[in-house]
């Protein structure tokens, strides 16, 4: 416990195609996180900002674009990018900076713009770089992977394009009424179905669209909280693993995994140590777990991750869903934001709108989607070339 | 009459007949890595920083495949119209490694099906004023 910090604000950008500077979305996200925490800006001794890529130079910097949109007060800053895990990468270190002493509180956001279609790489020609190279000599794009995952699913475990249908389908019906969604709206199996492929076994409907979006939160010390609120809503771990060698999942932007003819593969794959450390931080188990806010890049992807963070064991996600168990009203919700399929991504923002949901659940926020009596939440993410991320959050 | 054909990247596959991807493996601890690794051994229990070129097994086993119906952006080069193409994730069985490759013209991603064997094959992968760009390929063994 004495590792908790606290979270005393959150805030959010809708998600969608605005069409507006990234610095735009994170400033509202920023005044709603202040508000919401009920700490004036110029309070913030800490500003945390995660990176955006494409936005060009003041992306890079985001913490210090933030600050300056803001007005300068001569807070502290850090930026951090670790793609799609840029977002608890800037809230680990504002939470280290509180556990450390040098601050009580700290603002974190991200924010993004995207383009239309595939997430591409960074422009030129550009040949000592995998992430151009995947394009240039495989065409293997995101949902290249993706699907890899979900084939590997559909022959090891018998899933079908239904099951993934019916992940599309539950999320759809969870964000209906998330005000931040950009997608509100319900389908069904047969339209999720007759959505044209994009890389097979992946239709359209089954994944997530690039969006703008922008997402902050507020943390403080334990002792800074409590002289505002008697009941916290705490992060209780953030984990932000790499991989062990060899890892053998192939993994974006990789052409090749590592090769386990020498050193054995680890006990424990990549994608399960992610929540594992974060378990093992926060001191609880995934049978403590209320709801989960999980990666769903693809609607297959979803089931994966409920496996990695052991909601259930491998083979058995498949049963999980059609149980209702991960429903709304199930034992246990996943995406109850509705996940990417209603947001679309905004990549360093998403890992920051995960914990924001979670403290929307456990404080009885989240209107029209809310997970009975929530105690303890989970997000798990991950970001490309082995940027593992997850974050325990707990009332 | 044909234009002149070279490698699409350098250094990554032979141009034999037999083509071979080309990878390096650690003169310490013998791991083996593609791309080519040649600064620092990458297996965290071993400081090697000398390593051999060596051709990688020349077969494999499908791991998982996909076929893609939309055009990706650039750097992809994209004939017009575009025409759908498949990637293979390939297990070694000697390296115990999986190595992406797109599969070979003319499979029917139909026919394909999770651990067949797969063998290596050079095609052109794009071409310009100047010449056909070849890359490796996966194709279904006899197929």
């Amino acid at each position: 416990m004495a590792k908790d910090v606290a979270i005393l604000g959150v805030g959010m950008h809708p998600w969608g195609k605005w069409g507006k500077n990234f610095v735009e979305y994170g400033i509202k996200a920023c005044q709603d996180a202040l508000k919401d925490a009920g700490v004036a800006w110029k309070d913030i001794q800490f500003i945390s900002g995660a990176d955006t890529v494409r936005c060009g130079y003041p992306g890079y910097v985001a913490g210090a674009t933030f600050a300056q949109a803001l007005g300068w007060s001569g807070a502290r800053v850090a930026s951090s990018y670790a793609a799609c895990a840029s977002g608890a990468t800037a809230m680990n270190t504002a939470r280290a900076q509180i556990l450390a002493g040098f601050c009580d509180v700290a603002l974190v956001v991200g924010a993004d713009t995207t383009p239309k279609g595939f997430l591409a790489p960074t422009a030129g020609e550009r040949r000592d770089d995998p992430d151009w190279l995947r394009f240039r000599l495989l065409g293997a794009t995101n949902p290249t992977y993706f699907a890899f995952y979900a084939r590997r699913r559909m022959d090891l475990y018998g899933a079908t394009d239904r099951d993934f249908a019916k992940v599309k389908v539950k999320n759809s019906k969870h964000g209906l009424h998330n005000p931040n969604a950009r997608y509100r709206k319900e389908v069904t199996e047969d339209e999720v179905l007759a959505s044209p492929m994009v890389s097979d076994p992946l239709r359209l409907l089954e994944i997530c669209a690039t969006s703008d979006g922008g997402a902050a939160v507020v943390l403080s010390s334990m002792e800074y909280a409590r002289k505002r609120t008697t009941k916290p809503i705490t992060i209780a771990a953030i984990s932000t693993v790499t991989p062990k060698y060899p890892n053998t999942i192939i993994e974006m932007p990789n052409f090749a995994t590592d090769s386990a003819a020498v050193a054995s593969a680890p006990e424990v794959a990549f994608r399960d140590s992610i929540a594992g450390a974060a378990y093992e931080e926060a001191g609880v188990g995934p049978e403590d777990v209320s709801l989960a806010e999980v990666y769903d890049l693809s609607s297959a992807l979803e089931l994966d991750w409920y496996e990695n963070i052991g909601l259930c064991t491998p083979g058995d996600a498949e049963r999980l869903l059609n149980d209702g168990a991960t429903t709304l009203g199930g034992r246990v919700p996943v995406n109850p934001s509705g996940g990417l399929s209603c947001f679309g991504e905004a990549v360093p923002a998403q890992a920051i709108a995960q914990v924001c949901e979670l403290v929307w659940q456990l404080r009885g926020q989240a209107n029209g989607r809310q997970v009975q009596n929530a105690k303890v939440g989970i997000t798990v993410n991950q970001g490309l070339f082995g940027h593992g991320s997850s974050v325990i959050v707990r009332r | 009459m044909g234009k002149t054909q070279v490698p699409a990247i350098e250094g990554w596959f032979t141009t034999e007949a037999q083509a071979r991807l080309l990878g390096s493996r650690c003169k310490k601890c013998r791991s083996y890595f593609f791309p080519k690794e040649a600064l620092f051994c990458r297996n965290p229990g071993c400081a090697g920083t000398e390593f051999e070129e060596v051709p990688l097994s020349r077969t494999g086993k499908v791991w998982s495949f996909t076929t893609n119906h939309y055009q990706p952006p650039a750097p992809y080069v994209s004939p017009d119209p575009f025409v759908p193409y498949t990637v293979a994730a390939v297990e070694l069985a000697q390296e115990q490694m999986v190595v992406l490759g797109q599969v070979a013209a003319g499979v029917d991603p139909k026919s394909l099906r999770v651990g067949m064997n797969v063998e290596l094959v050079l095609e052109t992968l794009y071409q310009d004023d100047k010449a056909e760009y070849l890359v490796w390929k996966w194709k279904p063994v006899n197929g």
